[in-house]
């Protein structure tokens, strides 16, 4: 039989840019509650040559919002290079493969491939928690595709090809979750992942001792530290309570509550941070929430 | 009564391809009555794996292996030839599996799949959950179900939002995979975990309705009539 034809869409320049050795920095964006794009239009205007590329997020928090992959197409039309989340709550296993198809007939090559969270933490607890595949299988689906099959086995007339990631949480807080997660990122990465993104550190010292046990298990895919740009004290607080694998020192806190002006402390917790960590991983991945605009400042300030 | 169907021979081979040495128990409840248990089914399964070159150290039938003090009492006469096999397999519903894996320090293969419940359960009175999704892999995940016990029924490891080993959804909630992680620590078998296990077959959740017949429904539809 013949061979099927692999279609090309050029490498996206997110993933130039981490094949190119470079210090790589993405951000994410999460779609409005409503039919708005230009709410998008505006945070993304603020990282135009600023970033590699822009993460946008997939029904966060299970709350519902516009989706995922109609901003990640017109993020691309607007010149930017979007990277499509993917999560496994929403969707079952012929929704997922057909929305990665109909990103890359877009042209959107980026995919980020996650769990999700439960959907009773989301504004729609009544809703039905999907989860036909886990983000390792989703990782596999998407590697069945690439060789032209589609999960039953079935033939696709075309291969698509996809630059694919997933996540890691450097900071799982006891022995079993943390061997997991390496055990898991393994798992991820022999099903096809070419590069991670973390989940949000403030200690230098813990993802240190994280990239050097990954080193010594022999995991050489490309890692983007995740930095949350901190508002606050009270966000500092309010994360070191609620939200799992997020730590914030008591340092870093002090120094939020000693100061007036937030926004140029932020600058600096995230900036020294980056410097602080940028020996040991490929780039980071910044999450500002809200606050875009003082993303360019914080690039701007790694060395 | 809970309903099983056997697994294809091909699959417990495959599960038992590292093993040399097997012990046998089977559940004297269910499987019984639904034809997937018994001496004769015990005996048959040591003779095909004889025949593929393995020992068999022992076969074991308890009446009701959803009971845990029941499986503790009985197999204490038998713990030398158990401890000198390198897994258990094990005829009996998910449920069966999960408390004879919560009892013995060994791999507990299932040998069934549970495909639903069909008028009175067992005697089942644990805190075990079975899905009976006809897709067991409970030896690939330490005797700890992850389909009733992972909100987000994982099969390949833990969601990042476990904290301090409880789970997203509710604080109280043990996160399976702790669970599934510290059985398998347990027994020196965390290799297991690295293997990728593919996505369930949601074909096989659906029972036949044949299957769904049992002498209670019978007789429900008696006094109806």
């Amino acid at each position: 039989m013949e061979e099927l034809e692999k279609t090309t869409i050029e490498e996206s320049k997110f993933e130039k840019a981490l094949k190119s050795g470079k210090f790589t920095i993405t951000s994410e964006l999460g779609p409005p509650k409503g039919v708005d794009i230009e709410e998008i239009k505006d945070a993304a205007e603020l990282l135009r040559d600023v970033i590699d590329g822009i993460n946008v997020t997939d029904l966060q928090s299970s709350v519902m919002r516009l989706g995922s992959l109609t901003c990640c197409h017109f993020l691309k039309e607007w010149g930017f290079d979007p990277i499509f989340q993917v999560t496994c709550r929403d969707r079952n296993r012929l929704a997922l493969q057909s929305d990665l198809m109909s990103a890359y007939a877009m042209g959107i090559r980026n995919i980020l491939a996650l769990t999700g969270d439960y959907t009773t933490t989301g504004d729609h607890p009544q809703a039905c928690p999907v989860f036909d595949l886990d983000s390792v299988q989703l990782l596999w689906a998407i590697k069945t595709l690439e060789e032209g099959k589609d999960l039953a086995g079935n033939e696709l007339t075309q291969k698509p090809s996809f630059f694919k990631g997933a996540v890691v949480n450097p900071g799982a807080d006891t022995e079993a979750s943390y061997e997991l997660q390496i055990i898991k990122m393994k798992k991820k990465v022999s099903q096809g992942a070419q590069f991670f993104q973390t989940q949000a550190i403030f200690d230098a010292e813990v993802f240190k001792k994280f990239m050097e046990r990954i080193h010594r298990e022999n995991i050489n895919v490309p890692v983007l530290a995740g930095i949350i740009l901190l508002k606050s004290e009270k966000m500092a607080n309010y994360m070191n309570k609620f939200v799992p694998g997020v730590f914030v020192p008591e340092a870093i806190i002090k120094k939020m509550e000693a100061t007036q002006d937030k926004a140029s402390m932020c600058i600096e917790i995230a900036s020294t941070l980056i410097n602080e960590i940028k020996p040991y991983c490929a780039g980071v991945h910044i999450q500002a929430l809200g606050w875009e605009r003082h993303i360019p400042a914080v690039v701007k300030n790694i060395k | 009564m809970i309903l099983t169907e056997f697994k294809p021979i091909e699959e417990i081979l495959l599960k038992l391809r590292e093993e040399k040495k097997i012990f046998i128990i089977g559940c004297g409840g269910c499987p019984e009555g639904a034809n997937t248990g018994g001496r004769d089914v015990l005996a048959d399964m040591k003779e095909q794996l004889e025949k593929e070159g393995k020992t068999v150290t022992g076969i074991l039938e308890i009446d009701f292996l959803c009971q845990k003090a029941l499986i503790r009492s009985r197999i204490k006469p038998r713990f030398d030839e158990i401890n000198n096999a390198d897994s258990v397999l094990i005829f009996s519903c998910g449920i069966g599996v999960q408390s004879t894996a919560a009892v013995l320090n060994k791999i507990c293969h299932p040998a069934l799949n549970t495909t639903t419940f069909g008028g009175i359960t067992g005697m089942w009175q644990g805190t075990e959950r079975c899905d009976t999704c006809g897709n067991c892999i409970l030896d690939y995940t330490g005797g700890i179900c992850p389909y009733s016990s992972c909100p987000k029924k994982l099969e390949n490891g833990p969601c990042a939002g476990q904290s301090n080993g409880k789970c997203e959804t509710d604080p109280e909630r043990d996160c399976a995979w702790e669970l599934i992680y510290s059985n398998l620590k347990k027994i020196g078998r965390l290799d297991i975990l690295d293997q990728f296990i593919p996505p369930r077959d949601y074909s096989k959740i659906l029972p036949p309705a044949k299957l769904r017949k049992s002498k209670l429904w019978a007789l429900d539809e008696e006094e109806m009539t």
